[in-house]
């Protein structure tokens, strides 16, 4: 067997690839239904309408895809560089840790003052936690996976140890929960009444910024000459490290905004549930995205979709709710396949 | 008792390679699997789907070792399912890896689920009693530290012996290791670089999963959500500890857990001055600490993570 390149793909073959990697999902995780006992049609039908079958049922769509989308961009920027981070979930919990720091009431400022400040305090302290991995990796070559996985585990057990001490609310019964943030600090819902706020625009925002520093900046051009080839970029004079520090930067920054935006647009106060894994499953959200960053808006959306149905459905079916995780975790695994086939031809010999 | 006491109790060092066990046969897995050429970030979820399938056979009226079987058979379809789309077709090792960790991990979950619907406490077996052996076992300390262990744990020690073996001492091993190093050079011979990467692969996640197997068998009686709760990581970072060699890992994966075991220890006689939190970020730290120390002079196999096509220099 053999891998032959293929010319430039088409726009069509483009967007088709995905599609066939979604209904290969389907058909696949469809055997899991029949396992279940149900009718794979119907549940996929309660999914979808679970998702996207009411104004309700939309909203919390985009409710769920926004932390997505932050920690989508955070992936997608730094698989873009080669730099695998894997600590996206790290990164989120600090960006609440600093929200409620300084939103909690210890900057008694207007909200126009205040929340720019604390999106800017958010990303620098995201920024910090993987300039850590990155100067291992360029310094001393340890591999960033494992540091930045392991450094989950350490800033989760040090956000339960903030909760438990010095952040935690005394008014709180006991529960490990840190105070709600002052009215100033918090981000405007976007609908009166309805669970959707402003971080989904900031989000959506953020998307097309990061798509401009792309595409359209020396930062962009040297991220992608390191991710494709770091020798060759290294050759033609490109500082590798530096764009590396600089990709760490900004992926970092990108994914403790998730964290700031739920707790100051949805949660008002940081706990241990923050985040269900959106750290992890950014990384399915960037991969299903080809890494592009528009496109990162999309399939946020769409992997929120599936699990804000798939609760849905499993309350109306007896299906597990885990579904949706295996979903997610087998739309991954077919997308990277249908990456290689838009890319390659396979020659049996 | 003393912050320096509890190292000379046999208790401590019984508890220490208690807990070294799961490590150790996870730790030859990636081994394997990296001294093939192939990084296997599924670790973490093979290890949760052998955790559960050793139980869920026992559970199901199966005996013990056929639950180590079972969970064996399970982590290598995990393994080949890494190896087909790493090794021939060449994909990113990171993200397969990290999708083989989601979707075993929610496979898992989705199947316990499906299995015991209302189920809020999980289930107990009768798993592995420890098997003091006669005369070893009445060693002081030394003696009771591994001779009064379940078998499951006299087999970690025997899987290192095996692997350490058949890397050095056969035709196969000298094949892996060539795999992970030279591959034009195993085809030149005439065999298959797909075919060796893929075999290790395959059983080098085969014994992850019996590390995860370990846990609800042999540590535990049931199997629990998270369970795994980041050891395969760790294993990950004992590869690069003991340099890719079986005996160096072995004695990383000793020294790991008894410091595991030494925090949970220092945790009680500190009265709680110091956060427990504090104590169980140890290990994690101690993880990357020993990346840090080691991976200066570290001498990774050099076709590491790099596709291989036939024909191709």
């Amino acid at each position: 067997m053999r891998l032959e390149p293929k010319p430039a793909p088409s726009l069509a073959v483009t967007l088709l690839f995905p599609l066939a990697a979604i209904a290969t999902t389907l058909m696949l995780t469809s055997i899991l239904v029949l396992a279940a006992g149900a009718s794979p049609l119907s549940v996929f039908y309660l999914v979808a309408k679970g998702a996207a079958g009411s104004q309700f049922a939309l909203l919390e769509t985009l409710t769920r895809a926004t932390p997505l989308i932050f920690t989508g961009l955070a992936i997608a920027v730094a698989f873009r560089a080669k730099l695998w981070n894997i600590g996206a979930e790290a990164q989120l919990y600090i960006g609440g840790v600093v929200t409620v720091v300084l939103g909690t009431g210890a900057l008694p400022l207007p909200s126009a003052i205040l929340i720019p400040v604390i999106i800017v305090a958010v990303m620098a302290a995201g920024a910090l936690l993987l300039l850590g991995p990155a100067v291992l990796k360029t310094r001393f070559g340890v591999d960033e996976v494992v540091t930045t996985l392991l450094l989950n585990f350490i800033v989760l057990l040090f956000v339960s140890m903030l909760l438990e001490g010095v952040l935690k609310d005394p008014m709180g019964l006991g529960w490990p929960q840190s105070q709600k943030v002052i009215a100033e600090a918090q981000l405007p819902r976007l609908i009166q009444g309805k669970r959707l706020h402003c971080g989904f625009v900031i989000a959506l925002a953020s998307a097309v910024l990061v798509w401009v520093v792309m595409k359209k900046t020396v930062l962009g051009y040297e991220m992608r000459a390191v991710g494709l080839n770091p020798e060759g970029a290294r050759f033609v004079g490109i500082p590798v490290n530096r764009a590396l520090m600089k990709t760490a930067l900004l992926s970092g920054g990108l994914a403790a905004l998730a964290g700031f935006s739920e707790v100051s647009g949805l949660k008002g106060n940081l706990t241990l549930d923050l985040s269900p894994g959106y750290g992890y499953t950014g990384i399915v959200v960037a991969m299903l995205a080809m890494l592009n960053p528009l496109g990162v808006i999309a399939s946020a959306i769409f992997v929120a979709g599936i699990f804000v149905g798939a609760d849905a459905m499993s309350r109306a079916a007896k299906v597990p709710s885990y579904i949706a995780d295996v979903m997610v975790a087998t739309s991954l695994l077919t997308m990277v396949v249908a990456i290689l086939l838009t890319r390659f031809w396979i020659r049996w010999r | 008792m003393d912050a320096l006491e509890i190292l000379f109790t046999a208790s401590f060092w019984v508890a220490a390679i208690r807990i070294a066990s799961p490590l150790i046969f996870a730790t030859m897995g990636e081994l394997i699997c990296e001294r093939a050429g192939v990084l296997n970030l599924g670790i973490e979820g093979i290890m949760t789907a052998g955790a559960f399938a050793g139980w869920f056979t026992v559970y199901s009226g199966g005996d013990l070792w056929a639950g180590l079987l079972v969970a064996a058979l399970v982590g290598a379809m995990f393994g080949l399912l890494h190896a087909t789309l790493t090794v021939p077709l060449g994909l990113s090792q990171h993200v397969v890896g990290i999708g083989v960790t989601l979707l075993a991990t929610s496979l898992t979950y989705f199947i316990y689920r499906l299995a015991l619907p209302e189920v809020t406490s999980p289930p107990k077996i009768e798993p592995f009693q420890p098997l003091p052996l006669p005369g070893l076992s009445s060693i002081p300390v030394v003696g009771e530290a591994l001779f009064t262990q379940t078998p499951l744990t006299y087999l970690a020690f025997v899987s290192v012996a095996a692997v350490a073996w058949i890397l050095y001492r056969t035709p196969i091993g000298l094949a892996v290791r060539a795999a992970g190093e030279n591959p034009s050079a195993v085809e030149a011979q005439g065999i298959s670089v797909t075919g060796i990467r893929m075999g290790a692969v395959a059983v080098g996640s085969a014994l992850m999963a019996v590390g995860g197997a370990f846990l609800t068998t042999s540590a535990f009686n049931s199997f629990f959500f998270q369970m795994i709760n980041g050891r395969g990581w760790i294993c990950i970072a004992l590869v690069v500890f003991g340099s890719w060699r079986p005996g160096k890992a072995l004695i990383g994966a000793i020294l790991f857990a008894a410091f595991d075991a030494y925090q949970v220890r220092l945790q009680q006689i500190s009265g709680g001055i110091v956060p427990y939190q504090a104590f169980l970020m140890m290990p994690y730290a101690l993880s990357i600490l020993a990346l840090i120390l080691v991976a200066r002079r570290a001498t990774y196999p050099k076709a590491l993570m790099i596709p291989y096509q036939k024909g191709e220099r």
